[in-house]
């Protein structure tokens, strides 16, 4: 069963989101690096790049395909985290820690308040291994 | 304990670096006959590696060519087996088709040989235009894109380039998405991106066809240029709304490009324009018989409408009476795509596979190439989880679903193939399909190799449910066990070091 801590915010795109003030925090979660293999590449965005909710902000390319990450919130990036591209393994060893790939100024710190809880989290991706 | 004297082909062989004996030599210059010239005069001192050469083989020509011969023996190929790539369509490359291109008048032509000199040759292209012409009921072909990919790209650009004559650069401008499924190959989107398109993709539906509600709701936003559609599609189902999807799109000002990968299973018995299909590329490395992979190069031939005809690359290989030219007066022509006219020698073998099969023989492929993956999906469907209920056409897809339960994942069944003596089948393509296993056979496969197939697909079944770890630890009778692939990609060694030099890095 996959890891799915209580106080994160979740989006349908398998992304988590950990509210740090008006900063988000933002990564893959358990389930889908599962999912994904072993993550082999995590292309990122640049600091002061701007995103709407739900574009796409980089890649995730595992040994099965490359995949998009989307930003559950829109905001403007104010850090990544430069160490997966030596070390993308963490995304698969540490999703919700040390794998955690942007940190973003949310515009709207509402936007939160549409993403899932863990437990519709952990519904939704059940639902979906059926 | 033997000394066994020659090494044995299925031991691993060191590289060619590691053969190096010091002082050996392939091959002894003549004595000098002429004045010698102070080598500082013909290449100057910083120019000239200082190390004696280190670390370049020292070898003999027998000792390189034991070596290549000895790696050349772990191949796998369609000449050794069976090889079912779903999407690749790695059919037989027949013997006949090898020899007509290495006629030495074809061969050998320059080409920038005037066109009164390579009438022979042109008529290659002209004869193979027309028979595309009429397998795809699409009146206008180019031969000069390089394979599938160059081919989308050529056809999306016409696409443009007519829209852009029909509405004017300004309106056009306003029409710049480009749908895609899905389910699409990635060439797809990056064919449209390149051309200057945005992509938005249509989903699937749960039985594995075309959102037609989707469809119709991008297609009323008024901005869409063209619909590209693999048909059938990559889940190997024809789709069966074709008329209905180019109906939609045309309505709403677009123009369908169909990807036509998938032409092996239509070949002879229906064709992309009378489906109403504006413009389609054909892989003649999948489709007719020429190398493919490694051994290509490939080629792709775009073939389109009347309406679209004047938009194709030049130069045009057009016939007057009886002499053959190109023809370069085509002012609406989006331009050249590739430097003279494609690649020549994958042409003459299309022709010659065209040409030997006849009408009756090119559609008994495709029906063979359907019966077979359909033999095999009949074969398979108690034992694999099969995602989708629609009959496939010429591939079939299965998934990891009903094995997973006990840990073991596609690419654990795949590498067990390998034991079984066959290539795998393509895995985790389409991307939709969680844990796919693509499986395409081709015509060239008869029934007691499709059987062997079945047999060790239903064995390594048995074998996820009894023994899961030796499905999850194959390959076991290869040379080299299971690779890790994660540490290839991540951390790739991509040039030979000294020893010494490696162990220090």
């Amino acid at each position: 069963m996959a890891n799915v801590p209580e106080d994160l915010h979740y989006s349908k795109d398998h992304e988590w989101l950990r509210v740090e003030g008006d900063v988000a925090v933002i990564g893959i979660t358990d389930y889908a690096q599962n999912s994904l293999g072993d993550v082999v590449y995590v292309e990122l965005p640049k600091p002061g790049e701007k995103f709407e909710a739900h574009e796409s902000f980089g890649s995730v390319e595992s040994v099965k395909a490359v995949s998009e990450i989307f930003t559950p919130v829109s905001g403007e990036v104010v850090e990544v985290n430069e160490s997966l591209s030596d070390e993308p393994e963490k995304v698969n060893e540490d999703p919700y820690g040390a794998g955690w790939m942007i940190r973003m100024r949310m515009n709207n710190p509402g936007e939160v308040d549409s993403l899932l809880s863990s437990v519709e989290y952990e519904e939704f991706t059940s639902a979906e291994t059926e | 304990m033997i000394n066994k004297v020659t090494s044995h082909i299925s031991q691993n062989e060191h590289l060619i670096f590691e053969r190096s004996q010091g002082g050996r030599v392939g091959y002894r210059l003549p004595p000098l006959d002429v004045d010698e010239t102070p080598i500082d005069e013909l290449i100057p001192a910083e120019l000239r590696r200082d190390d004696d050469l280190e670390g370049v083989p020292e070898v003999s020509e027998v000792d390189v060519v034991r070596h290549f011969t000895r790696i050349s023996t772990w191949n796998y190929s369609i000449d050794l087996g069976m090889y079912p790539l779903g999407s690749c369509t790695m059919k037989y490359n027949s013997r006949l088709n090898e020899k007509v291109a290495r006629i030495p008048g074809f061969a050998n032509l320059h080409p920038l040989v005037h066109e009164t000199d390579a009438q022979g040759a042109l008529e290659v292209i002209y004869e193979l235009q027309q028979y595309l012409s009429e397998i795809t009921g699409l009146a206008g072909v180019s031969l000069q894109p390089a394979a599938g990919a160059h081919g989308e790209m050529t056809g999306v650009m016409m696409i443009r380039a007519f829209i852009d004559a029909r509405d004017g650069r300004e309106e056009s401008a306003k029409r710049r998405t480009m749908l895609i499924p899905d389910s699409a190959h990635g060439t797809n989107p990056a064919s449209a991106m390149l051309a200057g398109f945005t992509v938005k993709a249509i989903r699937s539906t749960a039985e594995g066809f075309t959102d037609l509600e989707h469809l119709r709701e991008l297609c009323a936003k008024g901005d869409v240029a063209g619909f590209m559609l693999t048909n059938p599609n990559t889940l190997g189902l024809f789709e069966k709304n074709i008329r209905e999807i180019c109906d939609i799109v045309h309505g709403a000002g677009g123009l369908v490009y169909m990807d036509g990968a998938n032409m092996n299973a239509l070949v002879g018995v229906a064709r992309p324009g009378d489906m109403g299909v504006d413009v389609i590329h054909l892989n003649l490395h999948k489709t007719f018989s020429t190398p493919h992979g490694g051994g290509g190069p490939g080629s792709g031939p775009c073939c389109c409408t009347k309406e679209l005809e004047p938009f194709l690359p030049v130069p045009r290989v057009v016939k007057d009476g009886n002499v053959f030219r190109f023809d370069y007066d085509r002012p609406q022509s989006i331009g050249r795509v590739k430097a003279f006219y494609g690649n020549f020698g994958m042409m003459v073998r299309a022709l010659a596979y065209i040409l030997t099969h006849g009408a009756e023989g090119l559609r008994e492929a495709t029906e063979a190439a359907v019966l077979n993956a359909r033999y095999i999906a009949a074969g398979l469907v108690s034992d694999y989880d099969k995602p989708f209920e629609a009959p496939p056409m010429h591939e079939v897809v299965f998934t990891d679903k009903r094995q997973s339960r006990k840990g073991v994942h596609t690419l654990d069944i795949a590498k067990r193939l390998i034991d079984y003596g066959f290539h795998p089948m393509t895995i985790y393509f389409p991307l939709i399909v969680q844990g796919a296993m693509l499986i395409e056979p081709t015509e060239s496969v008869g029934r007691q190799e499709l059987d062997q197939f079945i047999e060790a697909m239903r064995s390594i079944a048995r074998e996820a449910k009894e023994n899961p770890d030796l499905v999850v630890g194959a390959p076991h009778s290869t040379r080299i066990g299971r690779l890790d692939e994660a540490a290839a990609a991540r951390r790739p060694v991509l040039r030979w070091k000294p020893k010494e030099a490696a162990s220090a890095a």
